[in-house]
């Protein structure tokens, strides 16, 4: 957005009889400029920013407007409906008076607005909480992973021969796990170890957010990796980077004044799409217990709560599912505008 | 007495409520003597307290197929090792003992009757000789005579499988036995011409012949591999053999046409043509197909989830649906070992702020789970109610968390500030129970978290003594194997229960009081002789465990059983639950 408003600034005054002077517009400008007027992708851009402001307001909503701690069970808790003093778990009717129902949506914004969990817990407060920890994790993850692997691709792309082979290799062996059977053996084996996980100053409980965060990174190097890479070895081969080396120009002012620049646009597309898919990989693994440890909550872990109360509850369930089809839309469009907006293949297109 | 653990189970509770599996754990218990069993039968002594009722005492007509549907298969279907009560509800109609649990609904269902034998023995040599009469003219389904010899290899290959549990460990010979080799030939006499059988014992136990009614004991052919006969169940004597076992699709039973009733107490003849148990639906899916007919039986060690619960409230299913108390114990183990529940006062302080009204909640509601504060659970032998950690200042009944009383006990014992870890499963019932139990931790003034493991690794975990210093509250569920106190007290809280370095290790909280233990003793040796006194002195133990608070006990839990419409006769017996055979469809 920064991009476009300078782009759609005041030309500079000219002396008048000249032809308008013809200004030079850096591809950024012009890639900005595209996505600007890629209304699609701009909406889903608004409605990620939006996903994100209502979930950062979580806390507001817990503590000012619903008055509930959505972390601390409450089974014997009660609410007042209608004047009537109503339990937040009730029991079954009939003769056996079997089970124990959590109170259904009141559709109140104050009061239980999507009812409560097994627990006694306000759902709608656990979903805006639970979006913190998924959008932290999903955009940590996808950001760490992003720039580790660019620079990864970086070294291997530029030296070539043995290092990129070492490291090609390297990433290759994480690329044969299938990705979830990794993000499991991993998470399994961090989570049970309770006094956590230390990697050098960093000491991560497991209830800690950056345990899943750096799984979930970890995992998806090769799959940032290797297009950043190809890029890498092919912007390496250019006369401009060739006739720096001539120039006697050091390695690091190669990599990181010349290549950089030219593969960055790679990593910006990837990273829209890479949120998404970290979001979806973080929801997946707390599904499974094995991400975001109680008593955080994420989108995954509430519908893991809510697949137990389909049938009686289910918004425990569609509630957290919607705001992932929500949010991994608005990231998967605005991943493809931001594509659009960079690849000067799909320049006729967008221009025209 | 069980040198080796064994047992109970834990399931993925969708409520939470059953733990139990019940099935598919063997195959991880191979080779591991006493590796966490599953859990196995429940209730004992009568408490069949089914509030729809039983059905008993009329008769049916023979013919149809049963058909169960089971979330998951048992694992390995050798009777030598399989360990769960989903094979041994089968087994039961498929194979014979020496002894039997009395195949009927109710208390009389936990009383030892002859099956094979012709008679109960009393044993001779203080307790360590039985000798038994065996029936004569009983043939396997494969027409093999059985012979009193047969029972020589059955046992052997109770050590040569091996079977997950030391429940034979005391027959003369059988330390010398391993999986390379077993020779019980001086513990295991017989005659096949007298038609007796013989079994010495290195010491009495009290509980031998509840250990010979269980599916371990009974018999198969002589000839049978002393190896792992893995999906093929050898023959046996009972009114129904195995067609087949497919762990991924179904096990199919058929009638065994050699069959003949010899004592209806112990083995009557089955009422259903065929019984077949398919594998592989989630439960939701098996409750909607009993509701549709489309099954006869929702396998009663699935845990039907709760939010299906409110639907066989209705009054359609009042006669579908079947409540029964079970012996089993839903508790937190607290580790005795470390800071803060080293110290008694913290444990009491515990079990004072416990509020097990909410634990009963997330158990499924009062209708499904009962409080309770002591080991024992109701209607078991040695069972005297007592609550001393309950508000009001009752001494039988919990009534309410007393706060005041753990906060004081927390301030008395120094312990105040000092940070709890709390272990659980990873399914909807752990994670409900653990949150609840850091909350009411943390109402007393420790600083509690939680470590949530998968329900397939957790209960090795926490019996391992490698693991004791990682955590200070440990969920756990466990479920009678046959009824005696010494099953809950000396399995889970006896000195001799704790195998160090061991994933099984039942004692989880690691408590050993040689006072109590002596008196343990004591019971288990007047058991020989004189259970009633044995159960006094059971009584008095119960009692002092509880002062000195190893556990939180939270609920005994019960048991819901859905049938199909076409199903009667239906009959809930304390040790095998619902009686399969014993129904009739129409």
């Amino acid at each position: 957005m920064a991009i476009a408003l300078t782009e759609s600034a005041e030309p500079p005054a000219q002396a008048p009889g000249l032809p308008p002077e013809i200004s030079g517009r850096s591809p950024w400008a012009l890639a900005g400029r595209r996505l600007w007027r890629n209304r699609v992708a701009m909406s889903a851009l608004v409605l990620f920013l939006l996903i994100i402001v209502v979930c950062l307001a979580a806390p507001l909503y817990a503590h000012d407007i619903a008055n509930v701690n959505p972390f601390v069970n409450n089974l014997n808790g009660t609410t007042i409906i209608d004047g009537h003093k109503v339990p937040l778990m009730q029991q079954g009717g009939g003769i056996l008076k079997l089970g124990e129902t959590p109170l259904g949506p009141t559709w109140h914004i104050s009061n239980y607005f999507l009812g409560a969990d097994q627990q006694g817990r306000d759902v709608f407060a656990r979903v805006l909480y639970g979006g913190r920890s998924s959008l932290e994790i999903g955009v940590g993850s996808a950001v760490i992973c992003c720039v580790i692997a660019t620079i990864i691709a970086l070294i291997a792309g530029y030296f070539g021969g043995l290092v990129d082979a070492i490291l090609s290799r390297v990433m290759d062996v994480i690329w044969a796990f299938p990705v979830y059977l990794l993000a499991i053996s991993i998470s399994t084996v961090l989570l049970t170890e309770s006094s956590g996980l230390s990697i050098g100053p960093l000491h991560l409980v497991a209830t800690s957010l950056w345990l899943p965060t750096i799984i979930i990174a970890f995992i998806y190097l090769p799959y940032v990796y290797r297009p950043i890479r190809g890029h890498v070895l092919s912007v390496s081969e250019k006369e401009f980077v060739q006739a720096g080396i001539a120039q006697g120009a050091s390695d690091l002012r190669l990599i990181f004044s010349d290549i950089l620049p030219n593969v960055v646009s790679v990593v910006i597309v990837l990273l829209p799409l890479m949120i998404a898919t970290t979001i979806l990989t973080e929801s997946a693994l707390s599904f499974l217990s094995i991400g975001v440890q109680p008593p955080n909550a994420s989108w995954g872990t509430i519908i893991s709560d809510g697949q137990d109360l389909l049938y009686t509850r289910p918004w425990v369930a569609i509630a957290p599912g919607i705001m992932i089809v929500l949010t991994v839309l608005a990231l998967n469009v605005l991943g493809d505008g931001v594509r659009d907006a960079l690849d000067p293949r799909a320049k006729l297109r967008v221009e025209g | 007495m069980l040198p080796i653990p064994v047992k109970s189970d834990k399931s993925n509770g969708t409520r939470g409520r059953s733990r139990r599996r019940l099935a598919a754990r063997t195959k991880a218990m191979a080779g591991v003597a006493g590796v966490a069993a599953l859990a196995l039968t429940a209730a004992a002594c009568g408490s069949s307290g089914s509030s729809s009722g039983n059905q008993t005492g009329t008769t049916g007509k023979a013919g149809g197929t049963y058909t169960i549907l089971a979330n998951s298969a048992f694992g390995v279907a050798d009777p030598a090792q399989n360990y769960t009560l989903e094979e041994w509800q089968l087994l039961i109609d498929t194979h014979d003992g020496l002894v039997q649990f009395k195949r009927v609904g109710g208390s009389a269902g936990t009383q030892i009757v002859p099956d094979l034998a012709t008679s109960i023995p009393t044993p001779t040599d203080g307790g360590k000789t039985y000798l038994f009469h065996v029936r004569k003219g009983i043939k396997f389904s494969n027409g093999q005579v059985m012979k009193p010899s047969d029972f020589v290899r059955t046992f052997e290959r109770q050590f040569t499988v091996p079977g997950p549990t030391s429940f034979y460990s005391g027959i003369v010979g059988a330390n010398k036995c391993s999986s390379k080799g077993c020779d019980l030939t001086k513990g295991v006499v017989a005659d096949d011409k007298a038609y007796t059988l013989t079994i010495h014992l290195t010491a009495a136990d009290p509980e031998f012949l509840d250990k010979l009614a269980l599916p371990f004991a009974y018999v198969v052919p002589g000839n049978t591999s002393f190896k792992l006969t893995g999906n093929s169940v050898p023959p046996g004597t009972g009114p129904y053999k195995w067609v087949s076992y497919n762990p991924n699709s179904q096990a199919v039973l058929d009638r065994n046409k050699f069959f003949h009733v010899w004592s209806a107490d112990a083995q009557p003849a089955g009422y259903p043509d065929k019984i077949i148990e398919k594998y592989g639906q989630t439960i939701s899916d098996e409750v909607t197909a009993v509701q549709n007919g489309q099954a006869d039986e929702v396998f009663d060690g699935d845990v039907i989830p709760a939010d299906r619960l409110s639907e066989l409230n209705g009054a359609q299913y009042a006669k579908q649906v079947h409540v029964n108390a079970l012996t089993a114990d839903w508790y937190f183990a607290l580790n005795t070992k470390t800071k803060p529940f080293n110290n008694v006062k913290a444990r009491q302080a515990i079990n004072y702020a416990a509020d097990r009204n909410a634990y009963v909640k997330i158990g499924g509601g009062p209708s499904l789970a009962v409080p309770t504060c002591q080991i024992l659970p109701p209607n078991f032998p040695g069972y005297k109610p007592y609550c001393p950690y309950t508000a009001g200042g009752g001494t039988t009944k919990w009534t309410g968390p007393d706060i005041a009383k753990a906060k004081a006990l927390v301030k008395a014992s120094g312990t105040a500030g000092m940070k709890v870890v709390v272990n659980a499963t990873t399914d909807e019932t752990g994670k409900a129970l653990a949150a609840q139990m850091v909350s009411d931790l943390n109402k007393i003034g420790y600083k509690a978290s939680t470590q949530l493991l998968n329900g397939s690794i957790q209960y090795p975990y926490i019996q391992n003594s490698n693991n004791a210093s990682k955590w200070n509250v440990a969920y756990s569920a466990w479920y009678q194997d046959y009824p005696a106190p010494s099953d809950f007290l000396n399995v889970l809280l006896g000195c001799g229960s704790i195998h160090a370095h061991s994933d099984a290790s039942p004692n989880i909280a690691e408590f050993c009081d040689p006072s109590i233990q002596s008196q343990m003793t004591k019971a288990e040796t007047m058991g020989v002789t004189n259970p009633a006194g044995a159960n006094n002195i059971w009584a008095q133990v119960d009692h002092a465990v509880t002062d000195q608070a190893p556990w939180v006990d939270m609920f005994n839990p019960k048991q819901i059983d859905f049938l199909s419409k076409r199903v009667h006769g239906y009959q809930w017996n304390p040790q095998w639950y619902i009686l399969i055979d014993q129904q009739w469809l129409k």
